[in-house]
């Protein structure tokens, strides 16, 4: 199962999806984080990976709707510290040529 | 209890073998027979290329061996297809509990016809969640499936205003409400068995099966099947050969598929898109530049906005080239546009708020990817830009090019939308991630065809554009990704589907030749006929050994007579791809059910071509008469037209064909 952990730090969202994030769990996933985003409108969420045991192709869209919605909303979400499943997985549909994530959460709230 | 469980096994073990020879058997004869007729093939299509073509007559002897080659190409697919020709009977068992979502897609069809599918879809046995897809969003439909404890799925609200992309839209709108690992895709007339899934789900035992796909089989049609609606050779061996070569594919209903691969077809295209956009965005960018900087580069603060345009732009190829990630990238791009824009003062706002709102016409509904183009930027070019407009514009092309999609309602479309038959394209493009395809060939499901002729061409006209636009579009041969076997494969369905200009030329050579005696071939001599008797005979061999006793006379008739509609699929779907233009889909007048009148007007070509072929028997009747025709030419032609009104004459048979008093019976 998911769990999703909220909270933000220098005026951007952290997000931390614990667990595994798949076709299961996406769904809630990305309404939990665009709900989120409308409410702070304009800023950037970090999607924290480093809890995230298992992605599939489900949990990947479900990343990418999350930065259609940022962007919308004139923010931007970036992905940080996956695991390496993850970054495996990533390569796999080329996704990290679109997202490609930080070593680490500062990093990614650094930029 | 023992002794008889035992001997059952047996019995089955020894069935299973009993086949298993009769399928080796049956292979090596189609093998045979195969290899026989591409052999007779070359031998009379090398022959009438070099040897006997009339170049006097050029103009028909030149279009008829083409027409020919045609032909002996469609064969030869055929025959290669037939080759790898694969039966699977049973599925192996599925070893462990799968989650599936059974979704009966609809738009508006009549309420009680999608109940009785989605009352069928629940009585499956194997456990699943059934969900009817309701494009119409009619409440009615909603209330009655509600209150049997079946879900509803209408669009989202990010559909709004947005490319709709019909049904495979509300697929893709589905995939990202639901969640089981597997989703069985029913039409809203498809009524499914009870057993379709404990049937069919074993093939998934296998981890990269992406597809099962199950025939499409009606049951409101009489055994003549005066309107060609049964596909008994393309729901068979068709299929099954392409099976063999790992290229089945999928036909928009009655199959599962894996949603595991559809999302990961999904994200996949959505990371090309997204790289092909960028890419046009910064180049059609470039071309606005250089255009405001003609129009006002003597102005030095404009001046200096455009060259911080222009560096930002610089940077954001150099980052390109470097292989740096796009959302990164198009992000910093536009808070340097933001950063420029804001030093531009207000004035300029007021002046351009015009020219901008005029602008956003142009590009603010992108039909598709490719709708902002030189086109759209000479468009913008014959105005005249104010420096901050140029500015803004600039950020507008890279907006709508941006990593979300903003022109689409979700960012991850896995069906694919370039085709109005989203089923071929998806398929092919999961083929080329590597994914295989099952193709279970067993009726599970039965639906309803059209009933008059009117509709049945609409359909047809449909299917065939929708082939042609994926042929257009990502045509199978250049797809990298895909195997040698893969590419025939898909090509040969695209390659059947261009038989409309071969039928012109079939009917008008003989027609020709009785009327005016003209020859397209030298002579109907010994050679000719050594030739083409045993390439003819051989591939009627083949086609028999391969339909299996599958009735193939009904298929091998519309190919032909339906050429009208072949030819309107090719040429429209052509305009669609190359020249933007819509497919114009054929509106078909519902008249039927209110007067049940015959619609003759709907088949004139194909009646003026009997009108011709009949014209041409008694002409060359008062020539035989008249001592002008003579020697074996005229027997091989009338013979020919008679083959040809043989063929022609189901379009009588369709057209006086209405409404059927064969009541369709599910399961």
């Amino acid at each position: 199962m998911l769990q999703v952990d909220i909270d933000s730090r220098d005026g951007a969202t952290v997000v931390a999806p614990r667990g595994r994030l798949t076709m299961v769990s996406a769904r809630s996933f990305r309404e939990t984080v665009t709900d989120k985003i409308a409410r702070t409108g304009g800023s950037v969420v970090v999607v924290d990976l480093s809890a995230t045991e298992f992605i599939d192709s489900s949990g990947l869209g479900a990343l990418v709707a999350c930065l259609k919605t940022a962007r919308q909303s004139g923010g931007d979400l970036r992905l940080a510290a996956p695991t390496e499943q993850v970054t495996m997985v990533l390569g796999l549909t080329n996704l990290d040529r679109v997202l490609r994530p930080r070593a680490t959460v500062d990093e990614a709230l650094r930029d | 209890m023992v002794v008889e469980t035992t001997i059952r096994r047996d019995e089955k073990r020894r069935e299973a073998r009993r086949r298993e020879t009769s399928i080796v058997r049956r292979l090596a004869l189609v093998r045979i027979v195969a290899l026989v007729a591409v052999l007779a093939g070359l031998n009379y299509i090398v022959w009438r290329w070099l040897a006997s073509v009339n170049w006097e007559s050029w103009w028909i002897a030149v279009p008829l061996v083409l027409a020919e080659t045609y032909s002996f190409i469609d064969s030869l697919l055929f025959a290669i297809g037939a080759w790898r020709l694969r039966e699977r009977h049973d599925a192996p068992t599925m070893r462990r509990q799968a989650t599936v979502d059974v979704l009966v897609t609809t738009y508006n069809e009549p309420l009680d016809l999608v109940m009785d599918t989605a009352r069928a879809a629940k009585a499956i046995r194997y456990p699943h969640e059934t969900w009817i897809l309701d494009d119409g969003d009619r409440p009615e439909l909603r209330a009655l499936a509600e209150a049997e404890g079946i879900g509803v799925v209408t669009r989202s609200e990010a559909w709004r205003d947005r490319p709709r992309h019909a049904k495979a839209g509300n697929l893709n709108n589905a995939l990202m409400v639901t969640e089981g690992e597997f989703l069985l895709i029913l039409d809203a007339d498809q009524i499914p068995s009870p057993d379709i899934l404990d049937r069919t789900l074993g093939w998934f035992e296998d981890e990269k099966v992406a597809l099962v796909q199950t025939p499409q089989w009606f049951v409101n049609v009489p055994p003549s099947d005066p309107l060609g609606s049964q596909a008994p050779l393309f729901y068979g061996p068709i299929q099954q050969s392409k099976d063999g070569w790992n290229a089945a594919f999928f036909c928009g209903s009655n199959a599962i598929l894996r949603r595991e691969a559809l999302m990961q077809l999904g994200v996949s295209r959505y990371v090309g898109e997204v790289t092909l956009a960028v890419n046009r965005g910064v180049r059609s960018s470039r071309r606005v530049l250089a255009r405001a900087r003609r129009d006002f580069g003597s102005d030095p603060r404009v001046a200096a906005a455009l060259d911080a345009v222009s560096t930002a732009l610089d940077d954001l190829r150099t980052g390109i080239a470097r292989g740096d990630a796009l959302a990164d990238l198009t992000y910093s791009f536009q808070q340097r546009i933001q950063a420029v824009r804001r030093e531009l003062s207000d004035q300029d706002i007021a002046d351009v708020r015009a020219e901008l709102a005029a602008l956003a016409e142009i590009t603010g509904d992108p039909a598709s990817l490719a709708a902002i183009d030189e086109t759209t930027l000479d468009a913008l070019g014959d105005r005249h830009l104010s420096p901050l407009a140029a500015v803004e514009s600039v950020s507008m092309l890279v907006d709508s090019f941006d990593v979300g999609r903003e022109e689409e309602a979700q960012a991850v479309m896995p069906l694919a939308t370039i085709s109005v038959t989203e089923d071929m394209a998806t398929s092919m493009r999961l083929h080329g991630l590597g994914w295989r395809s099952v193709y279970h060939d067993e009726v599970l499901a039965k639906g309803l065809a059209p009933e008059d002729l009117p509709t049945m061409l609409t359909q047809r006209l449909r299917w065939a554009q929708g082939t042609m636009q994926v042929m257009f579009r990502e045509n199978p041969l250049l797809q990298k990704s895909l195997g040698w076997g893969q590419r025939i494969m898909y090509f040969g369905t695209m390659w059947s589907y261009l038989a409309g200009f071969a039928a012109v030329v079939y009917v008008a050579a003989p027609i020709l030749n009785l009327s005016f005696g003209v020859m397209p071939v030298q002579a109907f001599s010994l050679d000719f006929f050594a030739r083409f008797i045993p390439f003819f005979l051989v591939n009627q061999l083949l086609f028999i050994v391969v339909a299996n006793g599958r009735p193939t006379w009904r298929g091998a008739q519309y190919s032909l007579a339906l050429f009208p509609v072949w030819i309107r699929a090719v040429t429209s779907a052509f305009d669609n791809v190359y020249r933007g233009r819509s497919l114009a889909f054929s509106v078909t007048p519902k008249t039927r059910s209110l007067e049940n009148r015959p619609r003759w007007d709907l088949v004139r070509p194909q009646l003026f071509v009997m009108a011709a072929l009949v014209a041409s028997l008694v002409i060359v009747a008062i020539r035989f008469i008249a001592g002008q025709a003579d020697g074996i030419a005229p027997f091989v032609n009338i013979a020919w037209v008679l083959y040809d009104l043989a063929v022609f004459s189901i379009i009588i048979r369709a057209v006086l064909y209405s409404a059927s008093d064969h009541e369709p019976k599910g399961f």
